[in-house]
């Protein structure tokens, strides 16, 4: 495997433009976690200019919903959720300053475009991986939505969370250009 | 005669360590599978990917939290004995063992009340409970955990009967090919043919019971399963869908008789997280 990139988040828009698909990286930081219903919510909020309960500016938004933490544990498994039905909220937020998405699955034609156009990144955690994912987050805070549940908005302290830039600010995939490498054709 | 008595509380019970026990522990069938393809798989990307669902194994065990904070949608089979009486009712019981084992072991409550209005029930209830009528005395219950983001990924299609072998294949590949990286690949893929609509959707799920390398008994099938997982882990997906020979683990076939107008085909498609137990009472 490639030389692992060591990024602590926010992120900036040179930051971001410098990544480029297939790039192994290690975040660290503060990552907000955010899935179907909390984007909801957030466009709405958008929608109606209110202000949004944290600071999107160089963002980085985890498509995640945990399971509950243990008694003394800081979360439980934390592993991504699928992005694409985050898709037809994610411009919305990219235009307004987030810089960075961690999931899994293949983005749609408008988040490649807002990232392209703003500046931002599509990281992908490993799906399935989330008692080890869990074991990089050292805080966990509801910040918002808290009646959603596995679905609220946290701020996340994390740690060396192993992500691969899957789609990057230039129109970079690796869903094609991977899938193109190693498709047996014979 | 005499019926054999099965007590409602010992059915909540091996319910509620069936919903911890599949959430904590990846069946050795599945962690064989991810070792035997590591020594296979061609990307280097790929291996570190499934160096990573290993460890992940590891640690949950070890530390009894879910493999995935996707705990999934509680799916029982429950195979009733003919000459079993429960003491109780079934589905109750079901449904109090699935809201314990998923409280107990603070998995993650995935279920909403309502599709379109999206209220979660906070308890992970109700299950979806699957009978059937067998023979013999006892209760067997199979616990599937199913997450959502591969099923979201399977389809029911009617296909027509001329479309054959080669049709259902064809169709069981370009579902798995049009999922790309969404399911959790390297999956495992579950394909129901024949029956009617929901009876070949029922045979897809029921399929993903299987253990990982275990084969349709009638050679036919057992060679077609062949056939299309080689097809499947030619496509490149790889796990997660970033490129790699790995794509799925597994091809499981459920045949059922068919009408005379219709070969319908349905594939549930499991993420490499293929949780399932067993408890026979």
């Amino acid at each position: 495997m490639s030389n692992v990139i060591d990024i602590q988040l926010p992120l900036d828009e040179v930051r971001v433009r410098s990544l480029k698909a297939g790039d192994v990286v290690s975040l660290s930081g503060i990552i907000y976690s955010a899935r179907d219903a909390a984007h909801k919510r957030l466009v709405e909020m958008l929608d109606k200019d209110e202000a949004l309960p944290f600071d999107v500016q160089g963002a980085t938004i985890y498509y995640m919903g945990p399971s509950p933490a243990k008694p003394g544990e800081v979360i439980g498994a934390a592993g991504p959720t699928t992005s694409y039905r985050m898709d037809p909220y994610a411009p919305r937020l990219i235009e307004v300053g987030l810089r960075g998405m961690v999931g899994k699955g293949e983005r749609g034609a408008n988040v490649v475009e807002a990232m392209q156009k703003f500046g931002a990144v599509y990281f992908a955690a490993t799906g399935g991986a989330g008692a080890l994912i869990g074991r990089t987050i050292k805080a966990a805070e509801v910040v918002a939505f808290p009646e959603l549940g596995p679905e609220a908005v946290r701020r996340l302290t994390i740690e060396n969370l192993p992500v691969i830039v899957a789609q990057d600010a230039s129109g970079g995939n690796l869903y094609k250009d991977g899938v193109e490498k190693w498709r047996d054709t014979d | 005669m005499l019926k054999r008595v099965i007590e409602a509380a010992d059915i909540t019970a091996a319910v509620r360590t069936m919903a911890m026990e599949a959430n904590f522990y990846l069946g050795e069938d599945v962690l064989d599978a991810f070792e035997d393809y590591r020594l296979t798989e061609k990307s280097p990307t790929a291996v570190a990917l499934l160096d990573q669902l290993i460890e992940n194994a590891d640690i949950a065990a070890k530390q009894q939290i879910p493999l995935c904070q996707d705990c999934g949608y509680a799916v029982i089979f429950a195979d009733v004995g003919e000459d079993a009486q429960i003491n109780g009712n079934l589905k109750d019981a079901i449904t109090e063992g699935v809201r314990q084992g998923y409280k107990d072991g603070y998995l993650r409550k995935s279920i909403v009340k309502d599709p379109l209005r999206r209220e979660n029930t906070g308890d992970n209830t109700p299950p979806v409970i699957w009978c059937d009528i067998v023979k013999g005395d006892k209760l067997t219950l199979y616990f599937e955990p199913k997450g959502g983001g591969s099923e979201n990924m399977s389809e029911v299609r009617g296909l027509k009967p001329a479309d054959g072998r080669e049709g259902v294949i064809n169709f069981v590949v370009d579902r798995v090919k049009r999922s790309g990286g969404n399911p959790c690949p390297p999956v495992v893929v579950g394909v129901g043919i024949g029956g009617t609509f929901e009876k070949c959707a029922q045979n897809a799920k029921r399929s993903l019971l299987r253990e990982i390398g275990q084969r349709h008994p009638d050679p036919f099938y057992a060679d077609m399963e062949r056939e299309i997982l080689t097809k499947v882990n030619k496509l490149g997906i790889g796990p997660q869908g970033l490129g790699g020979t790995t794509t799925a683990l597994d091809v499981f076939i459920e045949a059922y008789p068919a009408h005379i107008a219709s070969l319908i085909c349905a594939v549930n498609i499991q993420c490499h997280s293929a949780r399932h137990k067993v408890a026979v009472l």
